[in-house]
């Protein structure tokens, strides 16, 4: 593999880990607050693209501007959160976090079971494309090839910018700080007065959230059909469980991780390339069961 | 007296009401069709197509007077669900099954089907090895395979462009898009051995994205890049190419590309090559012109707001395949309703037509069907591509004979021997 390989090899990998990251850090986050693996996160993953292509098809058929399409974004990623996460979470999870664990996992699967259906009924079975976002970036070319700027740029960004926006929000800001202590130790923070109920509340709005901007940020590069969720819940828990539970920056480390792998693998060995994310998973829990950034867990007396 | 003559009609009638007990209140048959999940882009036109098809019909009095009643499985829901579903609806007295769609569900089905007794027309399955590994009594194909379609994508891309170096193949990783290209690779090592296969990538079912392989494919730069996927894995590919300009560098070669064009707008550049797998065609040249063809597409198209893709036209061949033998067993027979055992024998040298070419079917219970091949065009006329230079082969020629196994036959082919086959051509 020359330089010029290496490099395109690299770009390719870094994009595609950008998107992959951005949906699994709202399941990193799920999980290291509410204790709870949500199988329905990648129902929300697919509202938002279906979202954001509805709202962008409306936009460009309206006579609107095309720029409005990436607003129609965040309005997607918003709508899942509040509108679509808020409520389960409220008539729904809160009733089961001190059941076992299984029927957790059940529970949040039937919710992805009924939204798939939801997805049909309400947008078909057909593959839906809307690349207005993606076109409106153009090209770029780099070593001689082109790529959009849309992935070799924006989705990067993206994903930085979340990365250093969620450590800035869970640090430095009173929700984020009351968060962080729930995580830490729920029956210590309920004990000193932090209401858990609505830091579970919150925690869930913004991880279906990131769910749904994920969804919205890959709509204008991917074919919509019914299943997208259910790819890319199996790549978002394979990041979790690398990463080790509820660590975002482990998260942010191990979809690069999977990323380069996939992409490299595809410029050296493509047979390959479909192992690699669950090679590199296998590969670190081996070593480190806990994952990259996991630590064991403390017994409790 | 009077009772001696009641009786006497009523003795006269029993005859009569013993060969109308024969003949079925319906004929119950079963479909199964990915209804959910990513093959459901083909399982649900096909639905659609089933329901106007099984309904003219009906209105035209039925198989032999007797109508058609239609219960639908979803293989979306997982082979096991299929198979107990399958079971079900002949155990509950299914005269015959349409199934299936997916390969792997043919392969669970046939022998399921055998062991139950109950006829089934596999309406839509690819994989070639059915009849090549097994012999059925109860199953039949009412279409080609992906022999049959693979190498008349070959035979296409030889006639249209004869000069091409080098190839990279992007298929889905699973049965289908590795069967396909093994066929279609032995066939092209065996036409045309100059050329270099310069890239085989193989990304994961339902990728959502392929700018690696893109990417790759750039650097490469073949002539030629096949591509066998279909659904959102073909419109996802298709667009990100054209989205970096991959399509105005290599012609791509897409044999399923004819159930994604109305999706893929002004995405599918003039120039590539698109097939349909069998001679399947919104547009067929034909056919067009035909009342009943025009009838149906409109129906079509106005129950689903979308052109007609293949599924819809190899459900109309299962359709016809089931009324063609019973009308030929209803026929022979002279008069009463035919046992299931001359039905079968009725499928035995069977001709019919669904909307596409009439159909027959050889003594393996394979249909020799039609291939329609042509080359996209962007004119403006429709606000996604259309197809030109139509080639229409002849499917027998195409087919694996009898006995033998279609990778190693495509594989024994002459060089030249695409110039032997017989071919009908059209403008668009």
């Amino acid at each position: 593999m020359n330089l010029t390989l290496f490099l395109l090899a690299l770009f390719d990998g870094i994009a595609y880990a950008a998107l992959v990251f951005i949906v699994a850090v709202g399941l990193t986050l799920i999980f290291g607050v509410m204790r709870i693996l949500n199988v329905a996160h990648g129902s929300f993953y697919a509202v938002g693209a279906y979202l954001t292509a509805s709202l962008t098809t409306f936009i460009v058929s309206a006579g609107l501007p095309p720029i409005f399409s990436f607003p129609c974004m965040l309005i997607s990623a918003v709508l899942v959160g509040a509108v679509l996460g808020g409520p389960i979470e409220w008539l729904l999870l809160r009733r089961i976090y001190h059941k076992p664990e299984v029927l957790q996992l059940l529970v949040t699967f039937a919710i992805f079971m009924i939204l798939e259906d939801v997805q049909r009924l309400v947008w078909g079975t057909q593959p839906i494309f809307q690349s207005t976002a993606l076109q409106l970036m153009g090209t770029v070319r780099a070593f001689s090839v082109n790529y959009t700027v849309y992935q070799l740029i924006l989705l990067p960004v993206v994903a930085v910018l979340l990365l250093f926006g969620l450590r800035f929000f869970l640090r430095r800001t009173l929700a984020g700080k009351l968060i962080t202590a729930t995580t830490e130790d729920r029956e210590a923070a309920q004990a000193i007065g932090i209401d858990a109920d609505k830091v579970f509340l919150l925690t869930f709005i913004v991880g279906a959230g990131l769910a749904g901007l994920g969804g919205a940020l890959a709509s204008p590069t991917t074919s919509i059909l019914p299943g997208i969720g259910a790819d890319m819940i199996v790549l978002s828990f394979a990041v979790v469980a690398t990463a080790g539970l509820g660590q975002i920056e482990g998260a942010a480390l191990t979809a690069l991780l999977i990323g380069l792998g996939r992409s490299f693998a595809v410029y050296v060995w493509p047979e390959t390339q479909v192992l690699v994310p669950y090679l590199i998973m296998v590969a670190v829990l081996l070593v480190r069961p806990e994952g990259l950034f996991g630590s064991p867990a403390a017994r409790k007396i | 007296m009077k009772k001696l003559l009641m009786a006497t009609a009523a003795c006269m009638t029993l005859p009569l009401a013993a060969f109308a007990q024969d003949k079925p209140d319906a004929i119950k048959v079963g479909v199964t069709a990915f209804l959910t999940g990513p093959a459901s882009v083909f399982g649900v036109p096909a639905k659609d197509a089933a329901e106007i098809m099984a309904e003219q019909i009906n209105e035209a009095g039925g198989i032999q007077g007797v109508p058609l009643e239609l219960t639908f499985i979803d293989e979306g829901a997982g082979t096991e669900v299929l198979t107990t579903e399958y079971r079900r609806l002949v155990e509950n007295g299914a005269d015959a099954m349409l199934a299936a769609i997916s390969s792997g569900n043919c392969k669970t089905i046939a022998p399921l089907a055998e062991d139950l007794k109950v006829i089934n027309i596999m309406w839509d399955c690819g994989t070639q090895k059915i009849f090549e590994e097994d012999s059925y009594k109860y199953v039949f194909r009412s279409q080609a395979h992906a022999g049959t379609e693979m190498l008349a994508t070959v035979a296409y891309l030889l006639k249209t462009k004869p000069d091409f170096k080098t190839i990279a193949v992007v298929n889905q990783d699973y049965a289908w898009g590795r069967d396909s290209w093994d066929i279609f690779s032995a066939a092209l090592k065996a036409l045309r051995p100059d050329v270099e296969v310069v890239g085989e990538f193989f990304p994961k079912f339902g990728s959502p994205d392929f700018s690696t392989e893109i990417s790759r494919l750039q650097a490469l730069q073949p002539d030629i890049i096949l591509s066998t996927s279909w659904g959102g894995d073909l419109d996802t590919f298709v667009q990100q190419a054209a989205q970096r300009g991959l399509t105005e560098v290599s012609t791509f070669v897409l044999p399923l590309a004819e159930s994604s064009l109305e999706r893929l707008g002004s995405s599918l550049p003039s120039g590539h090559i698109v097939g349909a797998r069998g001679d399947h065609y919104w547009n067929h040249p034909e056919r067009r012109d035909d009342e009943d063809f025009k009838t149906f597409m409109a129906k079509f198209e106005e129950k689903t707001g979308n052109k007609a893709i293949y599924p819809v036209f190899h459900m109309s061949q299962g359709l016809a395949a089931l009324e063609a033998a019973y009308d030929k067993a209803a026929e022979t027979k002279g008069e009463g309703w035919p046992t299931e055992d001359e039905v079968i024998a009725a499928f035995a040298g069977l001709e019919f037509q669904g909307l596409g070419r009439p159909v027959t079917l050889r003594e393996d219970h394979q249909g020799i069907e039609a291939q329609l091949l042509g080359t996209s065009v962007q004119a403006g006329e429709l606000p996604f591509a259309t197809l030109e230079n139509i080639m229409i082969f002849d499917g027998a020629e195409l087919t694996t004979p009898v006995g033998e196994e279609s990778v190693a036959w495509v594989g024994s082919l002459q060089p030249g021997w695409v110039d032997t086959l017989t071919v009908e051509m059209y403008e668009n």
